[in-house]
């Protein structure tokens, strides 16, 4: 399936510096890990040491939070758009 | 709730200079008497009074809440003069909760203004936050955002999030009962040092100036009880792009503080939760040795062979440069063969901590005459050339 990934400002510098990236792909997992291979240095950003995605990235595909779906293992569609969102802090100073 | 306590206080009335002040507001049935009333009894905190604080407290003031609780520890300087509109030049070293009070006194005289000239913290927050009706996120960094969320959640209040980076800003409702907290969005801060620090980052001056009304405008909704809230949602807004997203923002059953089974019942120690200094990331331990900006310029005068390394982006060195060679650190791993391990090597960016790490590399890589410039080119114009501007 043809998905197109969401890369947040914080991460677009690891990512050639892409709004967005279009990948083949049967599932959420399968999408992020084309992406980290494409681009190697977000790997770390992505995912924790145990290869789990890290507490403060969130992944939604289209709208749905994938923790309340099937998580990596959840099946895509064609046209989906599956973003990545991160914890930001700025407001201040 | 807000519009649930509102009840109580209708005897409240408005003077016949605020109806004319909030004529257009009482005009719109959405609003009208009923709503202006229940802004002018409603109590709002606004914790930080910086980017996302000064349209927030702007605007809230303007629409007559009646009570307004502004808490900063800062000062104002210079660099926030690009984003934060509610000060002026002339407020320039003043402290920030004064110069914002004094504005908004000007801009509406009948509404109460309470200061807080102090930092929230886990042993303050919940005697601050306790008399406010809705608790609003303007501040800049992960330990003060999980404090907030914890204490309203344990007081039962909205907690209005905003918070910016760059071009992008998210804003959403925490704490609303019932509703998803910040840690059912995210359980855990980065660690430090992963994610710049909008002084590191840099961040869009009008930005924080839309994030920081959408965070006005939901207050004002929470208050009138009108609309559809962003409970349950987050939005994420695209600059550049120019597009707001939205996502489901669901309630944790795991959450440790409002869900089922929660562990946390009381505040916890916010800087060690988020790795001691949550988002600004503490300097390396020094292994590399420091060279203090007058010793350099000493030894620059001595006619001494150093290779200065500037570390930082080219958009920075545009802006001012000492004279040095120009690898960006996140180009120094593919352009270390550019370096002659057999020179002695300063190595410089803006303060002192991107050339610390760029340094440690260095050695790492087995580069033995390698410097630190302590302080970076902030201090080199403050100790050696005040000809060089400081950003």
């Amino acid at each position: 399936m043809a998905v197109k990934v969401i890369i947040p400002t914080p991460l677009r510098q690891y990512a050639g510096k892409q709004e967005s990236v279009e990948l083949q792909a049967a599932s959420v997992g399968e999408a992020l890990n084309s992406l980290v291979g494409k681009y190697a240095e977000l790997k770390k950003h992505l995912y924790a040491d145990d290869g789990r995605l890290r507490s403060f990235v969130n992944v939604y595909l289209n709208d749905e939070d994938i923790r309340f779906l099937e998580r990596e293992k959840t099946q895509v569609n064609e046209g989906d758009t599956i973003s990545i969102v991160p914890s930001i802090a700025g407001g201040s100073r | 709730m807000a519009t649930t306590k509102l009840e109580a206080g209708a005897h409240v009335a408005l003077s016949n200079e605020e109806i004319l002040r909030y004529s257009r507001h009482l005009i719109m049935p959405e609003v009208g008497m009923e709503g202006q009333l229940k802004l002018k009894q409603a109590k709002v905190l606004c914790v930080g009074t910086g980017g996302l604080g000064a349209p927030l407290g702007l605007y809230l003031a303007a629409a007559g809440v009646g009570r307004l609780g502004l808490i900063d520890f800062d000062v104002v300087d210079f660099t926030n003069l690009q984003r934060q509109v509610i000060f002026g030049t002339s407020d320039v070293g003043k402290p920030k909760i004064e110069a914002a009070a004094s504005r908004l006194r000007n801009m509406n005289p009948t509404i109460q203004i309470d200061t807080y000239e102090t930092q929230l913290t886990s042993e303050n927050a919940l005697d601050i936050l306790r008399p406010y009706d809705i608790i609003v996120d303007g501040t800049d960094n992960f330990p003060t955002r999980y404090l907030i969320n914890d204490a309203c959640v344990l007081l039962g209040k909205p907690n209005v999030y905003g918070s910016i980076f760059r071009f992008e800003g998210q804003a959403t409702i925490f704490g609303y009962p019932g509703g998803p907290c910040y840690r059912c969005l995210y359980s855990e801060p980065p660690p430090p040092g992963l994610v710049p620090s909008c002084a590191e980052g840099g961040v869009l001056g009008v930005l924080p100036g839309i994030v920081g009304s959408i965070q006005a405008m939901e207050t004002i909704k929470l208050i009138l009880g009108k609309g559809e809230t962003l409970v349950g949602r987050l939005l994420q807004f695209d600059a550049l792009a120019m597009r707001f997203r939205e996502f489901k923002l669901r309630k944790d059953p795991a959450c440790p503080i409002c869900g089922e089974h929660r562990t946390i019942h009381k505040l916890i120690d916010y800087a060690e939760f988020c790795g001691i200094r949550g988002e600004e990331a503490p300097a390396p331990a020094a292994t590399v040795p420091e060279i203090t900006p007058r010793e350099l310029k000493a030894r620059l005068d001595r006619g001494d062979d150093l290779y200065i390394l500037d570390v930082r982006e080219p958009h920075e060195y545009q802006i001012c440069n000492i004279g040095g060679h120009l690898i960006p650190l996140g180009e120094i791993l593919k352009r270390v063969h550019e370096l002659d391990s057999s020179r002695e090597i300063v190595a410089h960016c803006r303060s002192g901590k991107r050339s610390a790490e760029a340094a440690e590399f260095l050695r790492k890589a087995g580069f033995r005459k390698i410097w630190n410039l302590k302080g970076g080119i902030l201090a080199w114009s403050d100790e050696v050339d005040s000809s060089v501007p400081k950003y």
